[in-house]
């Protein structure tokens, strides 16, 4: 049984009410599902043996600008079982940006959602320790989205108060 | 503390991130009354501009918490607004001691995007820059271990070394430090036979060098006593956290990506991945110091086994014509000012592209819209992830040796900022 069928199996056995999208392109294979059981499928992943998606590498979102669903979150995760990567995608809608954070079921995820909120804007539920990651605490702005100009906007980095 | 909670210049919410952090710690005769210690951005022992927020009872720390983004330079967002073939230069400044190896991760990325096959003599003069890539970086993070610790002999003998691959790299591609060497498709210029002849002599006498750099400090007690049993995570936690490289591997994990998804001709080489099952600082250390002799081997059989030909792909819609044709063909020079100007448009479409880098699995994610930008660039950058660890690593440790953990995670903040 290869990457594709495995994981298809796995996942319409354990949820069969969610709506998965499995695509496979360049050999590397892609889920789309509904944000709503992130989670569940997270840890589902990680823990089935047969499975053992242990290592999150990676999180990040994507700025489509002017589609429906304007956002998508993508979990780049990896199996040191079966050797392989996948990949999972959520569609985000602007005018609701929460995600629930998957932070306790791989810890490494922590700074990882961080990142995409602090570029993205956008909020991840419960996560333990909610803050920007690089750009400064009173930055309004997230840069790494289409309508941010790539000059970065005049004033909006303050200067640090003078000492009286 | 409420002192400080009451100053303006010092950004709440991190100093809350501070004091919110539970510590399960017990120490002997506490002292009662916690301190704040700033450390960094400006501090040498950080490996470039990490900052560090410490609450210590007398020397011991009870909590961390890391800042970054001192160098944050937005290079995603550069690369969503320039062509695929103009952000190769970038990508040495993301981990700038092993600049090589990032060329080769970014072009190696983008080949996979559009679809491009590489000649096989290319891929085998990226495969030898890669490994010298991890030795030179490897000799910085041994010597700069060292350094921090107490013993400066070790970081002169190491960084002898090291100069002597930035000279091969000179030769290679005329830069000793940003190289740029890699093109889509191939590679800038061929491998010249004075530069093979030169990492053929480098080979030679370098082994017998990092055994007279490691007799130095192996069997002394005060270096092995500061980094024995410090800085100490398990095999499990180590996945948790996101380990990658020789950090995972100091770990007792057995992963390796030239190993778990072979790229290039890795699956061709003979080697051995070291790995140490202790977890602490000293292990790590090993752990580098090992792979250095490893990749001296995949060298000597690369240069054993490097074929004769061409250089760079045969596909004139994507990869750059030479120089010399663009002067005189007409259809070169067509072809030069499409790729220019509107960059190469790969195909709709997504890939996430990983190699094993000497900080760790170094991975670029590009989404393609068909454009001659990419739509989306995502860095995944080990140097950040590993330092997600040292929180949880310093608890318990004193302020001496956060400076020995740092140098053992060997982060590049190029890298961890982006």
């Amino acid at each position: 049984m290869d990457l594709k069928e495995l994981v298809t199996y796995k996942l319409k056995e354990k949820f069969p009410e969610v709506e998965f999208d499995i695509t496979d392109y360049k050999e590397q294979l892609a889920v789309t599902f509904g944000k709503k059981n992130i989670v569940n499928v997270a840890s589902f992943l990680k823990d089935d043996p047969d499975l053992q998606f242990k290592l999150c590498e990676d999180v990040t979102a994507i700025d489509w600008a002017r589609r429906k669903n304007r956002f998508t979150v993508v979990y780049h995760i990896f199996s040191l079982k079966l050797n392989s990567r996948i990949r999972l995608k959520s569609d985000v809608d602007e005018s609701d940006l929460s995600v629930d954070s998957v932070a306790f079921v791989w810890k490494t995820a922590d700074w990882h959602e961080r990142e995409t909120y602090d570029m993205y804007g956008i909020i991840f539920n419960n996560h333990p320790d909610f803050r920007r990651m690089y750009m400064p605490e009173e930055f309004e702005y997230y840069p790494l989205r289409k309508d941010f100009p790539l000059m970065g906007i005049p004033g909006s980095l303050p200067l640090p108060k003078k000492d009286e | 503390m409420e002192k400080i909670t009451s100053r303006e210049e010092v950004p709440t919410k991190i100093l809350q991130a501070l004091l919110n952090q539970e510590t399960d710690i017990t120490i002997e005769d506490a002292l009662e009354n916690e301190m704040i210690l700033n450390m960094g951005p400006q501090h040498p022992a950080t490996h470039g501009v990490l900052r560090l927020l410490l609450r210590l009872d007398g020397e011991t720390v009870m909590a961390c918490v890391p800042e970054l983004g001192y160098l944050h330079r937005g290079y995603e967002k550069m690369a969503e607004n320039m062509s695929y073939y103009e952000f190769i230069p970038h990508t040495d400044r993301l981990d700038y001691l092993a600049p090589m190896a990032n060329n080769v991760a970014w072009v190696m990325a983008v080949e996979k995007l559009a679809g491009i096959e590489v000649p096989p003599r290319a891929q085998y003069i990226r495969m030898m820059v890669s490994e010298l890539a991890r030795i030179a970086s490897h000799l910085l993070a041994v010597g700069a271990l060292t350094m921090d610790v107490g013993a400066l002999t070790v970081f002169l003998w190491t960084l002898r070394e090291r100069e002597k691959i930035l000279d091969i790299w000179d030769i290679l591609c005329g830069a000793r430090f940003t190289n740029s060497y890699t093109r889509i498709g191939g590679l800038a210029n061929d491998a010249q036979p004075e530069a093979l002849a030169k990492i053929k002599w480098f080979i030679e006498q370098f082994e017998e060098n990092m055994d007279e750099c490691e007799r130095l400090i192996n069997t002394n007690r005060i270096f092995v006593e500061r980094l024995d049993s410090v800085g100490v995570i398990s095999a499990e936690d180590a996945i948790q956290i996101g380990f990658t490289g020789p950090n995972l591997r100091g770990s007792g994990v057995e992963f390796d990506l030239r190993r778990a998804t072979p790229y290039m001709f890795y699956n061709e080489m003979d080697f051995k991945i070291p790995v140490y099952k202790e977890g602490d600082c000293l292990a790590r250390y090993f752990v580098r110091c090992d792979e250095t002799r490893e990749s001296i081997k995949i060298i000597r059989q690369i240069l054993d086994k490097m074929p004769q030909g061409e250089i760079i792909a045969n596909n004139p819609k994507r990869v750059l014509p030479k120089k010399a044709e663009i002067y005189s063909k007409m259809e070169e020079l067509i072809h030069d000012f499409m790729i220019v100007n509107f960059g190469i448009s790969p195909p709709v479409g997504e890939v996430y592209s990983a190699v094993e880098n000497p900080k760790g699995e170094l991975g670029f994610y590009l989404v393609s819209k068909g454009e001659g930008n990419p739509w989306k660039c995502k860095i995944r950058s080990p140097s950040m992830v590993n330092l997600q660890a040292l929180p949880m690593l310093v608890k318990g440790h004193m302020i001496s040796d956060v400076v020995a953990i740092i140098g053992s995670l060997d982060p590049v903040m190029g890298e961890a900022d982006k």
